[in-house]
């Protein structure tokens, strides 16, 4: 049985990952990824709203009638996204400028209501919880990567701090700016799903 | 799955559902509003250093602020109207309380924002000499989806900006939204706000301002895809830099030569 708690929890890192394999969740990974710090708020996030969705639907599945499984599933979904919204615009306060409307995205992210549907309402809440962080890690995982690329080929900083000194302070590092558009990540996100396929290959095929 | 559910059931669980998930909303709104309102605030007080170029590093920000020289001004007459604590005075209230506000005909209202308060706030820096240098003067108007707050400042001789910007708006992100963006901002210092009339003459100019026009001093690049923010940024600097905003109290401030 331990077994199965700890497949749920890695599988999603990198075999079934929600980004390169299930290719789910774009939208967010080429918006929000231009700078680390940004991500990493929206990463917490959306493990957040994962791991509560996932667990609060898997605690009601008996009782969720089928004919209206997915209003409710939103519903929840959507109330603890407002939750998570609010936190962070009392406590990350210049973060929620930056995310602006990307945090009340995560409603419409398919890997949450994905998760739900798919898993949370035929499986018991521990089990849907690791399922939700397994999921938010793979998802996090990508975007980190993403992002760090973006971010240090772009401007030549990761967090504020300067790791190639640009040409504009005086440094050798001529700053590539297409990286912070959203095309860049589109073109990153491409090779790592090419990466994982060529690693990974007989699991894509079959899944 | 299982047995159908009936009706009954269906309604009860939608009702349930609908129920705790609003007083889930509820709750942590309100329990964060305290907080979320602090931010909100020093984030203006933020713009208004910002927008006339005052921000230090290193120092507390509500510090800074009270070096500026806080005042109340009568819109109307342009004069200062004196009471205890001014910073404790709250524009957007009592532009909704019908004693502390007028009401706009619609031929007034050109910034959509119905009743102007009677008094707003505005601040200063003075010289060595105890004259007016820089003026900072709060703004508010209708966009395309919410009304955008910032503020703009002025050189002491009341047309040349030194800067513009808002703190709230919730224009669309990447389009109106880019109202915030650092690019866009900076083209705003030097613009002359009024002309040699002194009517309000500020122009956002679509598919960008040719720089060989002489009255290129008025105009800003328009932001693209954002017509009705464009227009309304537009309006509403012509609003508070007219007749019934901050006009007659920039008037005062020119013909006591800065030492009002």
């Amino acid at each position: 049985m331990s077994n199965r708690y700890s497949e749920v929890l890695t599988k999603p890192v990198f075999d079934s990952n929600p980004i390169t394999i299930q290719v789910l969740g774009i939208c967010s990974a080429l918006a929000v990824t231009t700078s680390l710090k940004t991500t990493l708020i929206m990463c917490a996030a959306v493990i957040a709203v994962l791991m509560l969705s996932n667990t609060t639907v898997s605690i009601i599945r008996h009782h969720i009638p089928a004919s209206i499984r997915i209003i409710i599933q939103m519903t929840i979904i959507a109330s603890l996204v407002i939750v998570v919204d609010q936190f962070i615009k009392a406590y990350a306060f210049e973060m929620s400028k930056t995310l602006s409307v990307f945090v009340g995205l995560i409603i419409t992210n398919c890997i949450i209501m994905g998760r739900a549907e798919a898993f949370a309402m035929h499986n018991p809440p521990g089990l849907s919880l690791l399922d939700g962080l397994g999921h938010g890690i793979g998802y996090s995982v990508v975007l980190i990567i993403v992002a760090t690329l973006r971010e240090l080929l772009g401007t030549g900083k990761l967090l504020g701090y300067t790791l190639m000194p640009s040409v504009f302070d005086g440094g050798w590092y001529y700053p590539n700016s297409m990286m912070l558009l959203a095309p860049s990540a589109f073109f990153i996100i491409g090779l790592l799903i090419w990466a994982q396929h060529s690693w990974k290959s007989h699991q894509a095929d079959k899944d | 799955m299982r047995t159908k559910a009936t009706k009954q059931q269906i309604l009860f669980i939608a009702l349930a559902v609908s129920l705790v998930c609003s007083a889930l909303v509820t709750i942590s709104t309100i329990l964060l509003r305290p907080i979320q309102e602090t931010n909100q605030q020093h984030y203006m007080h933020l713009n208004i250093l910002k927008v006339a170029d005052l921000l230090q590093q290193d120092v507390a920000i509500e510090k800074q602020l009270q070096q500026l020289e806080m005042r109340l001004v009568e819109l109307t007459s342009g004069r200062f109207y004196e009471i205890a604590q001014p910073e404790t005075y709250d524009p957007r209230k009592a532009a909704k309380d019908p004693k502390q506000s007028i009401a706009l005909s619609p031929e007034q209202d050109i910034a959509g924002i119905k009743r102007r308060a009677l008094y707003a706030p505005v601040y200063l820096t003075r010289d060595d000499n105890n004259q007016i240098n820089k003026i900072i003067l709060p703004i508010h108007g209708y966009g395309l989806w919410s009304t955008l707050y910032g503020f703009i400042a002025l050189q002491g001789d009341t047309t040349t900006a030194i800067g513009m910007r808002f703190y709230e708006h919730t224009e669309t992100p990447g389009l109106g939204g880019e109202v915030d963006s650092t690019s866009w901002l900076k083209q705003w210092r030097g613009k002359r706000v009024f002309d040699t009339n002194w009517q309000p003459a500020i122009q956002l100019i679509k598919g960008g301002v040719d720089h060989n026009d002489p009255s290129a001093i008025h105009q800003v690049d328009a932001l693209s895809g954002a017509t009705l923010t464009n227009r309304g940024v537009e309006n509403l600097l012509k609003f508070w830099l007219g007749d019934d905003g901050f006009g007659p109290f920039l008037a005062r401030v020119r013909s006591s030569g800065g030492s009002l």
